[in-house]
């Protein structure tokens, strides 16, 4: 289907039916049980996850395919968002220019930051991208505060001189983004018994834009621009003696993943219509490793499964906090629960990052491939249950 | 006239003379054996070929044009092509992935930028590496790991994909180092074959003198970065300079 073999049908429909049906598959806890505070199925939350989806996908393009670690990604976010906002100010409250904006200026800033860096390989490159995003944070910061709007973060404001629109609604507040006049944060919200599921335009606007740029990817992996890359990760030097220019293969690879950061930012300031600097800085070009890594770098579904991950864990995880673990272990005596209180408790709450840490070990070390390491050998095993107990005889290889 | 024209190259590292003076001739469609001791600059004279290396002085021509100051790509796709002393494959890709990447830069350049065409709907790329597998004797290999190949069969795959590039001049560096005997002489079978079927020059540098005097059309003896003697195989065995630099210690 749509130039597809069967297995990556078999994916796409999978990353649809896992992206369409997600205010159901995230929300399994009624809403007045102990364990609501589990359901991630809440718009915002939904949101994120598409996005940093696109970009680990983006990301997985350079680093899964090339092997060349970008540690300078969230600078292409960052300016995705800026450009996104400054579109919202000057044309109109349409997040079809804005994004089409991000995608364009990220792609021109990737083209700079690209040539430049892709003159080194391995870490020289790796440090080139971080110094590149840390001069972009930098000036975002500080000196670029005209445009930038410095550390307060660009806003809309009251008086934005919209082309395209109003500076204000009748009643005098700032317009919401919106997709020709749908708004992204209408949500409808269907109860059914103890449950309510959202259901959220910009979600439903980010999911359908993944879907697309998932499918993208999956033709650019298997497409001979894709083998030329994997051939550039394999073997440089018989790339070079086989006549082939490795430097604009690189360079592409290059722009195409920063221009999905740049449409992964877009998208982030078309559900809420901000941007600061922090969002270039070095721990969020940090985290879309951890989640390529994470999900399985070079797979064409890891990246998506370890933003969902992580974005779970930040959000959720985060939420635990000490009242809620004494309500978990109420029912047992008071030594006993203030005991594991205390040792649960450095692990989730603020100190989430620990226990996404010790899970970022345990990956590194026993699944080389990521978590979709895992579900193969999961896979394997009850293949090899139903065969009879027989040990299964394939090796693990990333699934492509 | 030859189809690669080296004239006075030097090559110095620091204080070593490298290479100094060298002229070399290679005629078309015959096989040309560099050897030489240990040392002697064997490798150095073909990574200046090759665009690795820039020689100091003297030029390299290749069919009439100069190859100096290109990347080694720009020099490969002039048509020479390289074979190394440890086999350069790609590893992580299958043999059949291996040998169409030749066969894309032999058809679209040093650059295309084909990015949603499927690798599958490639047909006459898929045809022509087949085709070369079929010649290697390796078509039963074309879904295996490259990397899990026999030494033997990374040769050869490296050598098809070398072919693969239809090359006017094929460079062999050592081919059959660190080989089994029966590899060996299956290598010196596959290039005899080679260089009988098509309409192609080989260079070859080679310490194992079994394999140079079965394959040689002239040799080129180097001693010390300098060109000794250059003559046809039987003139070199009976040769005294020859064998006072280098078969002497070996017989």
């Amino acid at each position: 289907m749509l130039g597809m073999n069967k297995n990556d049908t078999t994916m796409l429909l999978l990353v649809a039916a896992l992206t369409m049906l997600a205010p159901f598959i995230l929300n399994p806890f009624p809403t007045d049980s102990g364990l609501a505070q589990f359901n991630a199925g809440y718009p915002d939350l939904m949101q994120r996850f598409v996005i940093f989806g696109i970009f680990a996908i983006g990301f997985n393009i350079l680093f899964g395919l090339t092997g060349y670690l970008s540690f300078g990604h969230a600078a292409f976010l960052g300016v995705g968002s800026y450009s996104a906002v400054w579109m919202f100010k000057l044309l109109a409250m349409n997040v079809i220019p804005a994004i089409l904006l991000s995608v364009v200026m990220a792609g021109v800033f990737a083209l700079l930051i690209g040539y430049v860096s892709l003159r080194r390989s391995g870490i020289y490159f790796s440090i080139l991208t971080l110094a590149f995003a840390q001069m972009s944070f930098n000036l975002a910061y500080s000196v670029l505060t005209p445009i930038t709007n410095g550390e307060t973060g660009l806003q809309l404001s009251l008086d934005d001189p919209r082309v395209l629109g109003v500076s204000q609604t009748a009643d005098g507040s700032i317009p919401v983004t919106n997709l020709f006049g749908l708004e992204m944060r209408s949500t409808f919200e269907m109860v059914v018994g103890p449950w309510a599921f959202q259901f959220n335009a910009g979600y439903y606007l980010c999911a359908l834009i993944l879907l697309a740029v998932f499918y993208l990817s999956i033709r650019i992996f298997r497409s001979p621009f894709g083998l030329m890359l994997k051939a550039v990760k394999s073997n440089q030097q018989r790339m070079n003696y086989t006549g082939l220019n490795t430097r604009p293969y690189t360079l592409a690879a290059f722009v195409i993943s920063g221009m999905y950061a740049g449409l992964a930012g877009g998208l982030l300031a078309s559900m809420d219509p901000l941007a600061g600097a922090e969002r270039m800085q070095w721990t969020a070009s940090g985290e879309v490793v951890l989640m390529t890594i994470l999900g399985g770098a070079g797979t064409l579904i890891g990246p998506v499964l370890g933003a969902g991950f992580i974005k779970y864990f930040e959000n959720i995880f985060s939420k635990i906090n000490e009242s809620v673990l004494h309500s978990w272990f109420g029912a047992l005596p008071d030594g006993l629960e203030d005991l594991l209180v205390t040792m649960v408790y450095p692990f989730v709450g603020k100190g989430w990052h620990m226990t996404l840490g010790i899970l970022f070990v345990l990956v590194v070390v026993f699944l080389p491939g990521g978590l979709v390491e895992g579900g193969q050998r999961v896979t394997a095993w009850i293949r090899s249950k139903k065969a009879g107990g027989n040990k299964p005889t394939s090796t693990t290889e990333p699934a492509e | 006239m030859g189809i690669l024209e080296v004239k006075g190259v030097n090559k110095r590292f620091g204080g070593l003379q490298a290479l100094g003076d060298v002229n070399l001739s290679v005629k078309e469609n015959s096989v040309h054996a560099i050897i030489g001791p240990n040392g002697a600059g064997k490798s150095t004279l073909l990574n200046c070929l090759v665009g690795k290396l820039i020689p100091d002085t003297g030029s390299v021509m290749f069919d009439g044009q100069s190859v100096l100051g290109r990347a080694p790509y720009e020099i490969n796709q002039m048509g020479i092509s390289r074979v190394f002393q440890t086999p350069e494959i790609f590893g992580e890709l299958s043999v059949m992935e291996n040998m169409m990447i030749p066969c894309f830069a032999k058809r679209d350049g040093a650059f295309e930028m084909n990015a949603i065409g499927s690798v599958l709907s490639q047909k006459d790329i898929i045809v022509k590496a087949e085709e070369m597998l079929k010649d290697m004797n390796m078509a039963d290999k074309r879904h295996m790991n490259a990397a899990s190949l026999s030494r033997g069969d990374k040769r050869r795959l490296e050598i098809g994909m070398c072919l693969s590039q239809e090359p006017r001049l094929l460079l062999l560096d050592e081919p059959t180092a660190g080989m089994a005997r029966a590899d060996t002489n299956n290598t010196i079978d596959l290039l005899k074959q080679i260089s009988d079927e098509r309409d192609i020059t080989i260079a070859i540098i080679e310490h194992d003198m079994h394999v140079v005097f079965s394959l040689a059309d002239r040799i080129t003896v180097l001693a010390q970065g300098t060109p000794l003697v250059e003559d046809e195989p039987q003139n070199i065995r009976g040769n005294p300079k020859v064998r006072e630099a280098y078969l002497g210690e070996s017989g």
